[in-house]
């Protein structure tokens, strides 16, 4: 059990909405963001002078660019229907914490500088002036939202809590203060091409070191090929992949799957990393010149095709975002979407029958799966809406002999966030990732409770990332979260042979 | 007498005037501010069809928020269809001859009124007895409330107990047409009513009521989930493609 500095709350079968506690979580600030760290991304070192004016003229242009933001902070009328739905109220009990509280903190701004109601009776409709106590209020709360989008889903205009706080942490930086934890990751994209700062050549020995690993275990050859020109399918994936556990399991599993279809395939190690931060802190101009890396990496591999490993928010900017940041794909192969995701990948192959597995090799495993927020709720898989959450079901049902679904009303698009997600995951959040993870965990409790389950498949390396760690806290094991793929790579069963066969396979999926 | 006819004629001019020219300015905004990315709350249609027939769901049946608390939704749902019984039966007032539909809708805008303040007295209730809907609440919300519980007592109150004269309320409206105000019935009741109504009609471009044109711009809820078929793309977007090709940090691109 991890020791902890704070109350870890205690699971409940059924997450229980609790009474509000006003100011439970006020303490709660990550890192600000040191200048070496800002100036990369093109923002302020520190607090500027006039903040203030800079701030209400970012919150202008902002309106000006984001209809979602004009909008949202017009519409909300105080209904309550998300008031009890985002996972920080829920474990923490700060009302700031309910998606229309944090919304309410630019809301109060927004009505004081651009509504004729908040110019003449600020009181009357909750309108303030932006002081320095507001903006601290916006750093710590702003910085308690995993823009995991739940509350859209029941808000009846779908008013998108994470739409705002993207557009906070835009004004934020755009008058300097920024959060180290996002913010030098950025930098370091930039720089070495991942979110870890694994430089090329580091890539290069783990994925020999990969290969050797499964040589031994399999007496197959698999590849894992890194910045090879001309192979068909560019794989992008977040860099936990390269090495942390369980994440690494799930990328030998994607090498096997490529390996069983037959297909060749790449890395990049000037895209080493599907993970894009810069929609985290609302910048379309990082978010655009981060995704503009895996255009530049296609086109110099000369692949046809785009793969995305398993990670969350990377899929939403890959799904719904890289057409618009990096395209068009008018270069790649016009019979594939563009770009797919590994689960759609590997499904494929399992419907037309090309992937063998013998399910017990997983017979030690009862599995759960946990719907990663954004993939859930800012993305899709497959040709029919929904398709994101049959589609790892399906595989895990080829691969598994015993599954076990969690509450309904915490799956799919109900599902709830890790507690770690939007550029929450550092250790200055430790308190808010723990109090964040309980209804989860309250659900997934409950499944071991009733249905033994022992294990949980994720397909996104911050939930992984995010479970290893909180998952101690509530007396489990941190070994509990398992990658999909790593159930694949466990069950597939591989003809051994050409290894080095690279002749344009029939193509697959 | 000519004196309160004149006032409340001057106020619905103003009244009117204020409504759709505010709501005019804030729907060309709205329609004029871009949505750069794609962010349909998914699972979302894959067509315009599609997304057509949710936003009907949405605007008749407030689906999401039927999901997200079932109180809200029944005393929110009684309370707006209420209001939208009501505002039919009332076109009789704005209208000659009275549509046969409109004639035919009167008794069941009675009914309307009565669940319209029931409705409305649900939902109050929630802002003092829900703690955190009490957190949310702000003195406007309340007022709005009040106005609309206001307008409909005194309504159903003119309708059950003190009946006012009804053809020369009609010959008021249809005056104003033809810019030529006829006398107003100068019953207490009848102007209260009627100056609250003119007050919800000032309000309504400039608070939370924007959520009736706002709901039919929410991203989140109008658009196709096609991202990987069609490049979208804002014009301001557009613009920063035509500058350098992307600041990017590798020449190997
Ligand atoms: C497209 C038309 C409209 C739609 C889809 C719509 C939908 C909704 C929904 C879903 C709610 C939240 C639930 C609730 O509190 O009732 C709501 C609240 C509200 N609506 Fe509407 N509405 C529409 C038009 C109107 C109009 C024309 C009025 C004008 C008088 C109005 C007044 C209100 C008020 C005052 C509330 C807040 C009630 C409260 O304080 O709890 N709505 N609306
Ligand atoms: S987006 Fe998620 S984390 Fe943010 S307020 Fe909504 S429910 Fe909470
Ligand atoms: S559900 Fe939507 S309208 Fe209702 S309080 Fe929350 S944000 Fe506002």
């Amino acid at each position: 059990m991890a020791k902890a500095t704070f109350d870890v709350p205690e699971l409940t079968p059924y997450t229980e909405v609790p009474a509000v506690t006003p100011g439970a979580m006020a303490h709660s600030a990550p890192f600000v963001s040191k200048a070496e760290f800002q100036g990369p991304l093109g923002f302020p070192g520190e607090l500027v002078e006039d903040w203030q004016t800079r701030a209400i003229d970012k919150m202008g242009e902002l309106l000006g660019k984001y209809r979602s933001l004009r909008v949202y902070l017009d519409s909300c009328v105080k209904c309550g229907a998300c008031t009890d739905k985002c996972h920080y109220f829920l474990g923490t009990q700060d009302p700031k914490n309910m998606p229309v509280g944090r919304q309410d903190l630019m809301r109060k701004v927004y009505r004081r500088y651009f509504t004729l109601g908040g110019r003449l009776f600020p009181k009357l409709v909750g309108a303030e002036d932006f002081t320095k106590e507001v903006l601290d209020d916006w750093y710590s709360y702003f910085h308690q939202c995993s823009q995991c989008r739940r509350c859209s889903v029941f808000c009846p205009y779908g008013i998108d809590t994470a739409e705002i706080s993207m557009a906070a942490r835009e004004i934020m930086d755009s008058i300097g203060v920024g959060q180290k934890y996002c913010n030098e990751i950025i930098g370091k994209v930039y720089k070495i091409g991942n979110n870890l700062g694994l430089p090329g050549p580091a890539l290069v020995d783990t994925l020999e070191g990969l290969e050797e690993d499964v040589f031994d275990e399999t007496g197959v050859k698999v590849r894992y090929p890194i910045d090879e020109e001309g192979a068909e399918i560019l794989l992008v994936t977040p860099s936990a992949d390269f090495f942390a556990e369980p994440h690494v399991d799930g990328l030998i599993g994607y090498g096997k799957v490529f390996h069983a279809a037959g297909v060749s395939w790449t890395l990049s190690s000037h895209a080493s990393e599907a993970a894009n931060f810069g929609m985290f802190i609302g910048s379309y101009d990082n978010m655009r010149r981060v995704a503009q890396r895996i255009r530049e990496a296609a086109i110099a591999l000369k692949v046809k095709r785009i793969v995305f490993g398993e990670c969350g928010h990377a899929w939403r900017v890959a799904y719904s975002f890289l057409n618009t940041l990096a395209g068009p794909w008018d270069f790649l192969d016009p019979r594939y979407p563009v770009p797919q995701h590994i689960c759609e990948f590997t499904h494929d192959l399992i419907e037309q029958g090309r992937l063998t597995f013998d399910k017990s090799e997983n017979d030690d495993k009862v599995i759960t799966f946990h719907d990663s927020c954004n993939v859930a709720r800012a993305s899709r898989m497959g040709e029919v809406p929904g398709g994101q959450f049959e589609i790892p079901r399906a595989i895990i049902r080829a691969t598994c002999n015993h599954f076990y679904d969690m509450d309904e009303d915490t799956i799919r698009d109900r599902t709830f966030c890790c507690g770690g997600g939007g550029g929450l995951l550092t250790d200055d959040l430790i308190e808010l990732r723990v109090k964040g993870a309980k209804p989860r965990l309250d659900a997934l409790n409950n499944v071991m409770q009733e249905k033994g389950v022992t294990h949980m498949a994720a397909i996104c390396a911050i939930c992984k990332s995010q479970f290893t760690k909180v998952l101690p806290y509530y007396g489990m094991e941190m070994d509990q979260i398992v990658s999909l793929h790593q159930l694949v790579s466990n069950a597939i069963v591989l003809e051994g042979g050409e290894d080095d066969d690279e002749e344009d396979a029939p193509a697959a999926a | 007498m000519a004196l309160l006819t004149y006032s409340y004629a001057a106020l619905f001019y103003v009244a009117a005037l204020v409504l759709v020219s505010g709501l005019v300015v804030k729907i060309v905004r709205y329609a004029r501010t871009p949505a750069p990315l794609k962010i349909p709350t998914t699972p979302a249609p894959t067509s315009r069809s599609g997304v057509a027939l949710r936003m009907t769901r949405e605007v008749v049946l407030f689906e999401s928020l039927f999901r997200g608390n079932k109180w809200t939704w029944i005393f929110g749902w009684i309370f707006h269809f209420g209001l939208f019984l009501v505002t039919l039966r009332h076109l009789r007032y704005f209208i000659e001859p009275v549509w046969a539909p409109i004639a035919l809708v009167q008794p069941f805008g009675i009914y309307g009124g009565i669940a319209m303040v029931i409705g409305l007295l649900g939902l109050w209730a929630r802002r003092f007895l829900v703690d955190r809907v009490r957190y949310i609440s702000s003195t406007s919300d309340h007022l709005m409330l009040a106005l609309l519980v206001l307008i409909g007592t005194s309504g159903l109150l003119m309708k059950f107990v003190f009946h006012t004269d009804v053809v020369a309320i009609k010959r008021f409206f249809l005056g104003l047409y033809a810019l030529d105000p006829q006398p107003l019935p100068a019953d207490p009741l009848l102007l209260l009513h009627l100056l609250l109504v003119a007050l919800l009609m000032i309000v309504f471009p400039y608070s939370k009521l924007l959520h009736a044109p706002g709901l039919f711009f929410s991203p989140t809820r109008n658009q196709v989930d096609d991202p990987r078929e069609r490049r979208h793309l804002a014009p301001w977007a557009r613009a920063l493609e035509q500058q350098a090709p992307a600041a990017s940090s590798d020449p190997r691109g």
